[in-house]
């Protein structure tokens, strides 16, 4: 009961924080000074059509850098963890549970649809809403379709750890070349900006959301096969 | 905002509120709490939309109300197959 009471007084202390902020809200009339600049520069510098994901892989380019890197280090943490969970496991035999035949045409049906919709994301990013992360995160729902579909399906490790890896090793070239031979690290600039608003425009933007999205689609992948593999120990 | 946005977004903040108790009462089963979770995610991503951030939307639907969801069915699985062996 007081555990109850406490849980109560926290989330009543959290509502009443959250209605101060809401009373002493007042939308902003102008841009602060950060916002006036990428509003203004950001098309003539990168030549995206899309402002926020050009913002996101150019100017913020190390922050998106490090999020890849946490969600690498976690697929990372949750492969080792799993996995000497499996080498000291016991054996049982794994039970099969009936998938269902909805589920298992449906699969058929909508996995190759949903894969191609994640790579349009990702190679769209500089044009429509999406990008490299959600473009990745909707290719591991194809892959945790299939998952659910047939629970005893084996994905090869090698080669989504082969598709991270490389991607990610490609990812920070660009940067570096970005260094060398434009205005800095992960400068888009490196190759040319072509015409606004069409697919291969917005310099190494396409490129580097598809390296991004192999690279997040492989790292979700591996944490869902790590732990629907851990399920039959 | 027009009027019918309005009232769009206070009818899903209410379904959401609703939806989240649901999460949280202490008689239903998890496996209907992790669904719920799911649906105020995907009510939420709605909600981006509504105020016109279409990444954002993006990101909380693949993640927040797919893969997450997903995520705790497997583990619910695995923990309740642990625990009648």
């Amino acid at each position: 009961m007081t555990k109850h009471m406490i849980t109560f007084l926290l989330l009543l202390g959290i509502g009443a924080i959250f209605a101060d902020l809401l009373t002493g809200f007042s939308a902003d009339q102008n841009l602060n000074a950060s916002a006036e600049f990428y509003a203004t520069h950001t098309v003539s510098d990168t030549g995206a059509a899309n402002i926020v994901t050009a913002i996101i892989v150019t100017f913020r380019g190390l922050d998106t850098l490090g999020e890849v890197t946490v969600l690498f280090l976690t697929a990372a943490i949750v492969a080792l963890v799993l996995s000497g969970d499996m080498a000291g496991g016991f054996q049982v035999k794994p039970r099969r549970w009936p998938v269902g035949e909805l589920l298992e045409t449906g699969t058929r049906l909508l996995v190759p649809l949903i894969a191609l919709f994640g790579a349009y994301v990702f190679i769209n990013g500089h044009l429509t809403p999406g990008g490299g992360f959600q473009g990745g995160a909707i290719l591991a729902s194809a892959m945790l379709l299939m998952l659910l579909a047939d629970p005893t399906r084996r994905f090869a490790h090698k080669t989504i750890a082969r598709i991270e890896s490389v991607s990610g090793l490609f990812y920070v070239f660009i940067g570096v070349l970005g260094l060398a031979l434009a205005g800095g690290f992960l400068d888009n600039r490196i190759l040319p900006l072509g015409d606004f608003g069409s697919l291969l425009s917005a310099g190494a933007i396409p490129l580097i959301y598809v390296l991004i999205g192999l690279k997040v689609g492989a790292e979700f992948s591996s944490i869902m096969t790590s732990l629907s593999e851990s399920e039959d120990v | 905002m027009s009027p019918m946005m309005l009232v769009l977004s206070l009818l899903l903040s209410a379904a959401m509120i609703g939806v989240a108790v649901m999460a949280v009462w202490p008689a239903r089963s998890t496996a209907v709490a992790v669904l719920a979770a799911g649906a105020v995610s995907l009510m939420a991503s709605i909600m981006f939309l509504v105020l016109a951030a279409p990444d954002v939307a993006m990101t909380e639907a693949a993640i927040g109300s797919g893969l997450t969801t997903f995520l705790f069915f497997f583990v619910l699985g695995r923990v309740r197959s642990g625990k009648d062996d």
